[in-house]
């Protein structure tokens, strides 16, 4: 910890033991730090909360029950399936939005963000208006092929691809811009077409962008709740997810609803140790 | 047509306040170097030749076949850029395949082919080793190989040799040099280093401004320059005049701004010799049927074990003495001193 000096201090006749010569930091930046102490533990606090009131002894149990594990699996193989299709549909939409001029270029990319700003609510009353058996789409979908999504566990993976793709894209589109072109112009002088270019070249160059990009999209599709009750409802073992559970259980049993939450925040937690130099140790 | 083989292009680019016209030839085999200063356009040009950069106007055509319009992919062209870009993610030899990899040649004689090619740019050892781990002489090479595997009808070099230290250049340049006698496809070379051109090409083109200034074999472009920025490239004194028999009279010369040189000439000649022809003396030599000038030092600076000494007046002259003579003469920024050319050293031709 560094001191507090008020005013230039006379310099030390003598170095002090361990810091040398080094030039002192000059007057403490308290207007920035007490803020950022302050911010710091109302981002932690709340984490030890919940392990502090976490029921402990019967946690192994109340981890074994039914809809503990079948909200889980749900919530991650839908949050897994979200992402991989944000992943094949995102990242051509990214390319589209760095590497083309088309009209209207920057009202698609406006309209690529909208999902990041809306109430995710108001996004699965959307999706129901349009994919519902008597949506614009939904109805055709039905009256075709019979088909009904709303209240589907595929439900759920489409409610999640619609508010977690945004992050995916633009951060894909970001790493597209910051790549180096000259790279793509090397590999078209040899021979690629944009197609190998794009899959041989670009791709590799901004590969820690779309694990980035992936990695948000999980987490978002992971904790997704508004517009996946909306659009798929709150049905256990088919559209419950683990959001939704945690709810649930709050207003029954609140010492589910911790266990729930832990496991949420230890699956979150994870993930991000198991991608931490790829993207935590990248600014 | 003047060259069914090999490149013939007319490169117009309008870009701005910015003007490429440019004619480029390049028979096949043999090595043109596109010299000139920063920002006349060079780079322009080369990026012109492979399609990343389109034409205003003008054509390109390669062995006969037009290809002004066709998109870089499809273009028979090879490329070696400035910091040769290779594909950081590839070992050298996947760096090498990449181009036959995308004319569909199946991925195992790919390889074999770029082992074929690393070998012979003397690389076979590092052909594993991702391009961080190459020095950048190898990383050149293996740019190189990689821009020959797709066996292209016009090989293009974008300062080849810039990125490397004065020690490894050397080394790299007589080496590229070996490389590119063996090449069969026209060559052309972007450089701003008058030696890279002496070296490595068979004919010097000179762009300034986005226009050809001068063409021809580079000893003939260093004996004769023909504007001021070869002038200094090559370390000569240059003058534009009109000459009279063995008289010329020199361009912004003033009243004693007459050169006499050796040979008779008629009309607008261009009048060159090389710095360490002028002698320096602070009184008027008397005499002597020299050229001699009043001048005025302007600087003074090192030049390799000479002394470069810079003069303002009419015309301006650039003099070459030992640190000695410098010594001896005392001079220093402001001195007046006389300068004197023997006519024997002058070089005379016709502007």
């Amino acid at each position: 910890m560094a001191g507090t000096p008020r005013a230039p201090r006379p310099a030390p006749a003598r170095p002090r033991a361990g810091r040398g010569l080094r030039v002192g930091a000059g007057r403490f930046p308290w207007p920035l730090v007490v803020p950022a102490v302050i911010g710091l533990a109302f981002l932690v606090l709340p984490f030890a909360g919940l392990l502090l009131r976490a029921p402990w002894s019967t946690l192994g149990t109340r981890l074994l029950l039914p809809e503990v594990r079948g909200a889980l699996l749900l919530s991650l193989t839908t949050a897994t399936a979200a992402t991989g299709a944000a992943l094949v549909l995102g990242v051509p939409l990214a390319w589209l939005l760095a590497r083309t001029a088309f009209p209207g270029r920057r009202l698609v990319r406006a309209l690529v963000t909208v999902p990041l700003v809306i109430p995710p609510v108001v996004g699965g009353v959307a999706l129901l208006l349009v994919l519902g058996r008597n949506g614009v789409v939904g109805r055709h979908l039905y009256e075709w092929w019979g088909l009904s999504l709303p209240f589907t566990p595929a439900a759920v993976v489409v409610a999640q691809v619609f508010v977690a793709m945004p992050f995916l894209v633009i951060s894909v589109e970001g790493a597209l811009r910051g790549a180096d072109r000259r790279y793509e112009e090397a590999a078209a002088t040899l021979g690629a077409n944009r197609w190998t270019v794009f899959r041989r070249v670009t791709l590799p160059m901004v590969a820690p962008g779309v694990v980035a990009g992936a990695v948000l999209a999980w987490a978002r599709a992971l904790g997704e709740f508004g517009a996946t009750i909306t659009f798929a409802g709150n049905f256990p073992g088919r559209t419950q997810t683990m959001p939704l559970a945690v709810y649930l259980a709050m207003q029954e049993s609140p010492e589910s609803a911790v266990v729930l939450s832990l496991v949420l925040l230890a699956v979150s937690l994870a993930v991000l140790a198991a991608l931490r130099d790829r993207w935590v140790a990248t600014p | 047509m003047t060259a069914p083989g090999g490149l013939d292009a007319h490169l117009v680019v309008d870009r701005g306040g910015f003007r490429l016209d440019a004619r480029l030839t390049a028979a096949r085999g043999e090595v043109v170097a596109l010299l000139g200063p920063n920002g006349a356009g060079k780079s322009t040009a080369l990026r012109a030749l492979a399609g990343l950069e389109s034409l205003t106007g003008g054509h390109v055509r390669l062995d006969g076949a037009d290809v002004t319009t066709t998109p870089t992919e499809r273009r028979p062209i090879g490329m070696v850029f400035q910091d040769y870009l290779l594909f950081a993610h590839l070992s050298a030899v996947d760096n090498v395949a990449f181009g036959p990899r995308c004319a569909g040649v199946p991925r195992a004689r790919a390889r074999a082919a770029a082992l074929e090619l690393l070998e012979r740019v003397g690389l076979a050892d590092r052909a594993h080793l991702r391009p961080r781990a190459l020095s950048g002489g190898q990383a050149q090479r293996v740019a190189l190989a990689r821009a020959l595997a797709v066996r292209p009808r016009l090989l293009l070099l974008d300062e080849p040799l810039a990125a490397l230290d004065a020690h490894t250049r050397v080394e790299v340049r007589s080496g590229l040099r070996h490389h590119l006698a063996e090449v069969e496809a026209a060559t052309v070379l972007v450089t701003h280093d008058p030696l890279d051109a002496m070296v490595l090409a068979d004919r010097v083109t000179v762009i300034e401004e986005g226009r050809v200034v001068q063409e021809g074999p580079p000893a003939e472009v260093a004996r004769r320059p023909r504007t001021g920025y070869v002038a200094r490239l090559v370390g000569l004194n240059l003058y534009r005049g009109t000459a009279e028999g063995t008289s010329v009279a020199v361009e912004g010369g003033g009243p004693e701004g007459r050169v006499a040189v050796a040979g008779e000439h008629r009309g607008p000649v261009f009048v060159a010799f090389p710095p360490r022809a002028v002698a320096l003396y602070r009184e008027r030599p008397d005499g002597s049927p020299r050229n001699v000038w009043p001048l005025t030092v302007a600087g003074v600076e090192r030049f390799g074990d000479q002394v470069r000494v810079r003069l303002d007046g009419a015309p301006a002259v650039n003099a070459d003495i030992t640190p000695a003579a410098l010594a001896d003469l005392g001079l220093e920024p402001g001195t007046r001193v006389w300068a004197g050319v023997k006519a024997a050293e002058v070089r005379c031709y016709p502007a």
